[in-house]
C-alpha cells in the first residue's frame, strides 16, 4: 500500500485574476455521480457576485483594446497549457460526471479544440461580422462588430467543462468580460480551469468564475447596471429564467435565452454564440477633396 | 435691403383624407370589433384631421390572425424572388405617391415639407427597395432564412412612415408577415399605406395596420401568437415590452432612446460643424432619437462656436409645415411640449443659462423655440435625459480623454458625432464611443444600407444592411 497521503485542493472562486474564498464563508459539499464525497466548494455569495462584475468592467476595457491577434494568441496559449494538463482535466472530468476515462478524455479533447477554433476567430469576426456600407451619398460608411461589455453567463449543468468553454470562449473571444456560474453540482472542473485561465496571459478578471447557486446569485446579476449581457444557456428552471429575464429589461440587458432543447456540445458550434456577444457601431465619413 | 422670404405653402390638394378610418386586416379596412375611435390632429393648427380606429384586444387578435393565415398559406411558401417583386412594387408605389405621401406625414405629424419630401418619403421606397434584393439573396447573408413567423411591431410618431418602412421591409424580405400599430398621434400614413399595399396586390393578411394607443400596442406585443416584437420608441416603454416579453421565447428588438454627444474638436471645420449641430439637434424639431442632444465643444473654441450657432438658430424660419421654406415645425403633440417644457424648467431650476432663438410662436398649434442650455454640467437632468424636443445642452472638455469620458456618460449609446479634421483623432475615438452610430464631420445620415441601432439602454438589434435582417431571421433552435 502507498504510504503517501496525497495533498487536496481547496477549491475556491476565480475573481479578477485571484483566488479568493467567498466573502460570505460558505462552502457546500461536492459530490462524484455516486455520491462519494469529492471536496468543499466555495458557495458564492451576491457580494461575490458584484466583486465579480467590478473586476469584469475593469478589465473588460483593456481586453478589448488589445488587438485582435493577441487576444487570439491568448485563447490558443489556453489551449496550449490545457493540453499539459488533460491528465488533471480527465480525473475531474470522469469523477465530476461519472463517465469512463475514454470518454472523460473526449470531452477533454473537444474543450481544447473549441479553445483553438474560438482562437482563431478573434481576428475574422469583423471580416465576417462586419461590412462597408454601399449609402447613396459622398460617406465612407463601415460597421465593425465590437464586444458588448460585462456578460453574465450560466453554464451548463451537465457538461462540466466542454460546455463551460464552449459558452465561455465564444463571450471573450470578441472583447467582452464575463462572470461564469459554472455547474452547480458538477463544479470542479471549472475550478481547474480556472487555474489554467490564471496561467494563461488571460488579464485578470476578463473570466471570474463563481461556483454557486444560478437562483441566488443570477437575479441580482441580471437586473446589475453594469451587466451588459445574459447567457441563461445553463438555466434549466424556467421559472428562474423568466425572473432573470424580467430583471435584465431594468436596463435593457440583452439575454441570450436557454435553448429550446439540451445541444450537443460535442458539434462544432457555429456563430450565433459569438454574434449574440457583440454590438455593431457603424461609422459615418464624408469623402471630399 | 432686407430680402424676406415670400410664403411658399405646399398644396394640400393632393391629398384626400377620409372622414374617418378602419382598421386595416388581411387586406381589407373594417370596423372594429370592440374598438373606440378617436381623432388625430394636424399639430401645427390643432384641426381634426380624421377619425381612426382605437383597436381593442379583440381586433389585435384578428389582425395577428390573419397575419398567421397569410404567413402559413401564401407568404412562406412563396419564393423569395416571388416576395422581393411585390417589395419592389411597394417602393415604386411609395416613390409615385411620394408627394401626396410628403403632405399627408406633414399635416399628421407636423414636420416641415422640405424633411418630409426630401428625407422621409425618399427614404421609406429606398428601403422597401433595399430590402426587396435580399428577399430572395438570404442565404448570401449569413442568418440562416427561417422567418419568424408573425411580427408584431409598434412605432413612434417622429418619422411615420420611415420608421413603418424600417420596420416592415425588412420583415416581409425575411419571409414574415405582421401586424403594425403606427403611433397615436401618427397614423395617416400608415393607413395610406395600408392602401399601397392593395394597390400592389399584396396577399391579404401579410401587412395589417391596427391603429390605438398604448393599449393596443400592448395587446399586439402580448399576443401568444406573435413570434417577434420589434419596437421604436421611448426607453420606458421599451423596458415595458422587455419585461412582458420575459419567458415567452418570442424575439425581440428594441430602438429606443438616446442622449447623443455631438463633440467639436477645435480643429474642426467650424462652420460646418455648427451646421451639423443645428441639423444634429433641430432637425425634425428634435424629435429624433439619436439627436445631437449635447454639445461638446473643446474648450478653446466654445465662445466662437457658440456665438456662430446663435447666429445661425437666429435665421430659422419656424412656422407653417407645409411653408417650403420652413426650417422649424410644429411639437408633435400638447404632451410633448408639456415634456420639452417640464426639463427646460429643470435645465433653469438646476442653474443653467438659457438662451431661445427670439422667433414668433403661431398662435394656434404647439410649437417650441430653438433653445440652447449653456453652463450645463453632467449631473444635470437635461444633460441626462431624453429631451425629444428642439433643446441642445452645451458642455465643454479639454482633452479627447475628456470628451470620451464625457460623451459615455450616460445610459443610452445610440450616436455620436465628431468633428474634427484629424483622422486619426476621429477614428481614435470611433473605437472609444460607446454608440451605435458615429458620424464624423456630419450627423442624422440615414441609410436602408447602413445598420442602425444602439448600445446599452439605446436598444438592442440593427435596423438596415446586412447585419439587420438577423432582427427577422430564427438564429437558433
Amino acid at each position: 500500500m502507498d504510504a503517501r497521503l496525497e495533498v487536496r485542493k481547496t477549491y475556491k472562486l476565480f475573481v479578477g485574476g485571484a483566488f479568493p474564498r467567498s466573502e460570505s464563508g460558505r462552502t457546500y459539499a461536492v459530490t462524484d455521480a455516486k455520491g462519494k464525497f469529492l471536496a468543499n466548494a466555495s458557495l458564492a455569495s451576491r457580494k461575490d457576485a458584484r466583486d465579480a462584475v467590478r473586476a469584469a468592467r475593469s478589465a473588460q476595457g483593456a481586453w478589448w483594446g488589445a488587438t485582435a491577434y493577441n487576444r487570439g494568441q491568448v485563447l490558443y496559449r489556453i489551449a496550449e497549457v490545457m493540453e499539459g494538463r488533460r491528465a488533471q482535466f480527465e480525473e475531474e472530468v470522469a469523477r465530476a460526471e461519472g463517465i469512463s476515462a475514454r470518454r472523460a478524455a473526449s470531452q477533454v479533447d473537444l474543450s481544447i479544440d473549441r479553445w483553438v477554433w474560438y482562437a482563431g476567430w478573434s481576428d475574422k469576426i469583423a471580416q465576417v461580422l462586419g461590412s462597408s456600407n454601399p449609402v447613396a451619398g459622398p460617406y465612407f460608411t463601415f460597421s465593425v462588430p465590437e464586444p458588448t461589455g460585462v456578460v453574465a453567463a450560466i453554464a451548463p449543468e451537465r457538461s462540466s467543462l466542454l460546455g463551460l468553454v464552449s459558452v465561455v470562449a465564444p463571450i471573450i473571444v470578441s472583447g467582452n468580460a464575463c462572470i461564469v456560474i459554472p455547474s452547480l453540482s458538477r463544479p470542479l472542473p471549472a475550478i481547474a480551469l480556472a487555474e489554467v485561465l490564471a496561467t494563461s496571459d488571460l488579464p485578470g478578471g476578463v473570466v471570474n468564475i463563481l461556483t454557486g447557486r444560478a437562483a441566488e446569485m443570477g437575479p441580482w446579476l441580471a437586473s446589475h447596471a453594469d451587466v451588459n449581457a445574459l447567457d441563461l444557456t445553463g438555466v434549466d428552471d424556467d421559472g428562474l429564467a423568466t425572473e432573470m429575464e424580467f430583471a435584465a429589461a431594468e436596463t435593457i440587458t440583452r439575454v441570450l435565452v436557454p435553448p429550446r432543447k439540451a445541444p450537443d456540445w460535442a458539434e462544432q458550434p457555429g456563430l450565433d454564440r459569438l454574434r449574440f456577444f457583440v454590438e455593431t457601431t457603424t461609422v459615418w465619413h464624408p469623402i471630399g477633396v | 435691403m432686407t430680402f424676406d422670404y415670400a410664403p411658399a405653402p405646399e398644396s394640400r390638394s393632393v391629398v384626400d383624407i377620409a372622414p374617418s378610418y378602419g382598421l386595416f386586416i388581411d387586406g381589407e379596412f373594417v370596423d372594429p370589433i370592440d374598438g373606440a375611435t378617436f381623432k388625430t390632429v394636424n399639430p401645427a393648427t390643432e384641426e381634426a384631421l380624421a377619425e381612426v380606429t382605437e383597436a381593442g384586444p379583440l381586433d389585435v387578435d384578428r389582425a395577428v390572425r390573419a397575419a398567421r393565415t397569410a404567413y402559413r398559406t401564401t407568404w412562406s411558401r412563396m419564393p423569395g424572388s416571388e416576395r422581393a417583386k411585390y417589395l419592389y412594387r411597394i417602393a415604386r408605389l411609395i416613390q409615385e405617391r411620394s408627394r401626396e405621401l410628403a403632405v399627408l406625414e406633414t399635416l399628421d405629424n407636423g414636420k416641415p415639407i422640405r424633411e418630409s419630401r426630401d428625407v422621409d418619403i425618399p427614404l421609406a421606397a429606398a428601403h422597401f427597395f433595399y430590402h426587396a434584393g435580399w428577399a430572395d439573396k438570404l442565404e448570401y447573408a449569413g442568418y440562416g432564412t427561417r422567418a419568424y413567423g408573425v411580427a408584431g411591431q409598434v412605432i413612434p410618431w417622429n418619422f411615420p412612415l420611415l420608421m413603418l418602412a424600417w420596420k416592415i421591409a425588412p420583415a416581409l424580405a425575411c419571409g414574415n408577415t405582421v401586424v403594425l400599430k403606427p403611433a397615436e398621434t401618427t397614423p395617416l400614413t400608415a393607413l395610406a399605406f395600408a392602401d399601397i399595399c392593395r394597390q400592389a396586390d399584396l396577399p391579404p393578411g401579410v401587412v395589417n395596420i391596427v391603429t390605438g394607443d398604448g393599449a393596443t400596442g400592448r395587446a399586439l406585443v402580448e399576443h401568444p401568437d406573435v413570434d417577434k416584437v420589434a419596437f421604436t420608441g421611448s426607453t420606458e416603454v421599451g423596458r415595458q415590452i422587455q419585461r412582458a416579453v420575459a419567458g415567452t421565447r418570442k424575439g425581440l428588438t428594441l430602438e429606443l432612446g438616446g442622449k447623443a454627444a455631438n463633440i467639436v474638436f477645435d480643429d474642426a471645420p467650424l462652420d460646418e460643424a455648427v451646421e451639423g449641430v443645428v441639423n444634429g439637434i433641430f432637425f425634425n424639431q428634435g424629435h429624433v432619437c439619436c439627436a445631437g442632444s449635447r454639445l461638446l465643444v473643446q474648450e478653446s473654441v466654445a465662445d466662437e462656436v457658440l456665438d456662430a450657432l446663435k447666429r445661425r438658430l437666429s435665421t430659422l424660419r419656424l412656422g407653417d409645415p407645409l411653408d417650403k421654406n420652413t426650417d422649424v415645425g410644429a411639437i408633435n403633440s400638447a404632451e410633448q411640449r408639456a415634456r420639452i417644457e417640464e426639463l427646460v424648467r429643470a435645465g433653469d431650476d438646476e442653474g443653467a443659462e438659457r438662451w431661445s432663438a427670439a422667433c414668433a410662436l403661431p398662435e394656434r398649434g404647439w410649437w417650441f423655440p430653438p433653445t440652447v442650455f449653456t453652463g450645463v454640467t453632467q449631473a444635470h437632468r437635461i444633460a441626462r435625459e431624453e429631451i425629444f424636443g428642439p433643446v441642445l445642452a452645451v458642455l465643454t472638455f479639454r482633452t479627447p480623454d475628456e470628451a470620451v469620458e464625457k460623451a459615455n456618460n450616460t445610459p443610452f449609446g445610440l450616436s455620436a458625432g465628431v468633428w474634427s479634421e484629424k483622422g486619426s483623432r476621429t477614428l481614435w475615438m470611433a473605437s472609444r464611443l460607446r454608440a451605435g452610430v458615429i458620424w464624423a464631420n456630419t450627423f442624422n445620415r440615414f441609410d436602408p444600407a447602413a445598420p442602425f441601432g444602439g448600445y446599452k439602454e439605446s436598444g438592442f438589434g440593427r435596423e438596415g444592411g446586412r447585419q439587420g435582417l438577423a432582427a427577422y431571421l430564427r438564429t437558433e433552435g
